[in-house]
């Protein structure tokens, strides 16, 4: 016996969920499916960064509609989210990493009229005590900042469920079928869905889902590592990010710290571009992440750390995410490869996604993210 | 795992009326409260990792070690399953709290003996 739907959404992490709350805001009815639970994948395990320095130009866009989104989303959710927005500082040590800084940061200014700048050894020790000495300067961009994204996404999901829409845990899709290459249901383990339009916001297994309806992408699971250390009086409030890309975290409003990082040869260690989802801990990773943190901020060594984890992020070959409808296939729309940037953008995903649903020119240009772009769809 | 979340919900009112018991902490760590957890499973919430994501139960130093069991039967009772059937919180190095400068291996564990 199958019921009937306005949408289906596949995966319940935070932007599934910020899709399910625009579509319920404004009426239809939605179901969101996931085959294990809320936050289960890259939405649980990410820093929390919300962020639009350094972003890829053709993101950059996505991520300044969310910040201006996050700045009222508690008020909308019914939810402290633990927003945070008191900046960005993209740490660099060498002249080499201040030019290509001051020239990146001069960039975005003119391009996008973002408001974001260098600021060199003397105003950076104004806005953050704690570093090392061989930290020449920063990028600061005021407007950037951090939340929770575990609260951020219960809170899409409960908010969108008070709209009407169903959430569904525990529940696998297993085909989605088409008629006319047009959809026409979404099958699961348990039951069958009718509806005209299903949302691929599946995360890592985002890419076996557009394989159900023939679409393919390059996307690949890509593990990373995130720790926790116990809380602490507050120290700083930014989120820390470096020239090198080496590490990235911030201290959270409990008074833990964050710190997510890299040794760079994670894809050599982990097998999950053999479709694995297992995300185990490797010993080298936690360890090169504290060595990093405490060559820029030496004072935390004392800090203990009381959890580490892993997660795979759903990397496309492009990094930047496989967005909006496909012509090719009326019905289905992609929301998945966010590539490791998918918290900090997820309130404009759910708004624009949602436009695009309701057939709505969508605030930002989805062209930059089409799944045509590295070739035929089919 | 559990199935439709929604469901749980009149479980999980029957349970938070028994209001004298709402203010028991169960996580002694974040100080977290029967009611909060109960309230938490009211509105959408219906795993252990769920609860602690929403809670902040069992994210705190002993990482669930001692209220981990507790926040099972909760979560037992308001979806229906026996407790032997929820999924527990997932465990995660380090097994007790280590210095970030031990972990980054710029000094010896031993030395920190005695501290």
């Amino acid at each position: 016996m199958a019921t009937s739907w306005d949408a289906v959404i596949i995966g319940a992490g935070v932007n599934g969920c910020a899709i399910a709350y625009n579509l319920a805001k404004r009426g239809l009815r939605v179901v969101i499916l996931d085959k294990t639970d809320v936050c289960a994948q890259a939405s649980g395990q990410n820093g929390g960064g919300v962020r639009q320095s350094a972003r890829d130009p053709r993101e950059l866009p996505l991520a300044m509609l969310s910040v201006s989104l996050f700045s009222s989303l508690a008020e909308e959710l019914d939810q402290d989210v633990e927003y945070v927005q008191a900046g960005n500082l993209r740490l660099c040590t060498t002249s080499e990493q201040e030019t290509a800084m001051r020239a990146a940061v001069a960039q975005q200014r003119v391009d996008f009229g973002l408001d974001v700048r260098y600021v060199d050894r003397g105003e950076l020790e104004a806005l953050n005590q704690h570093l090392a000495e061989w930290v020449v300067g920063a990028s600061y961009c005021p407007t950037d900042g951090h939340a929770n994204p575990l609260l951020t996404t219960y809170a899409f999901a409960r908010k969108a469920c008070e709209l009407g829409a169903e959430l569904r845990t525990g529940e696998t899709v297993t085909r989605i079928r088409l008629s006319r290459g047009t959809v026409r249901s979404v099958v699961t383990d348990r039951e069958v869905y009718s509806t005209g339009l299903v949302i691929n916001a599946a995360g890592i297994g985002g890419r076996a889902v557009a394989n159900m309806v023939g679409l393919d992408f390059p996307m690949t699971p890509v593990f990373t590592e995130v720790l926790v250390t116990e809380a602490r009086e507050p120290m700083f409030a930014q989120m820390i990010g470096t020239a090198s890309s080496d590490f990235y975290g911030h201290q959270t409003t409990h008074g833990s710290f964050v710190w997510g990082g890299f040794v760079g040869y994670e894809t050599f260690l982990h097998d999950g571009h053999h479709g694995g989802t297992q995300r185990p801990n490797y010993p080298e990773v936690a360890s090169a992440i504290c060595r990093t943190v405490l060559r820029y901020f030496p004072g935390l060594g004392e800090l203990n750390v009381i959890r580490t984890w892993g997660g795979l992020i759903a990397q496309v070959a492009d990094k930047v995410p496989v967005l909006g409808p496909v012509p090719e296939v009326p019905g289905y729309i992609s929301a998945t490869g966010f590539s490791g940037h998918g918290f900090g953008i997820a309130p404009a995903v759910g708004r624009v996604i949602g436009q695009a649903v309701l057939g709505e020119t969508p605030d930002v240009d989805l062209s930059p993210f089409t799944a045509d772009r590295f070739g035929p769809v089919h | 795992m559990s199935t439709t979340s929604c469901a749980n919900v009149s479980r999980a009112r029957s349970l938070a009326d028994q209001e004298s018991l709402d203010s028991l902490v169960i996580c002694r760590c974040e100080e977290v409260s029967r009611g909060e957890i109960l309230a938490a499973l009211e509105t959408g919430v219906s795993s252990v990792s769920g609860v602690k994501r929403v809670t902040r139960a069992g994210m705190g130093l002993c990482q669930g070690q001692t209220c981990g069991r507790l926040v099972t039967s909760l979560v037992a009772e308001t979806t229906g399953q026996r407790a032997d059937q929820v999924e527990p919180l997932t465990a995660r190095p380090p097994v007790r709290p280590v210095p970030m400068a031990v972990l980054a291996r710029d000094r010896d564990e031993t030395a920190m003996d005695g501290k």
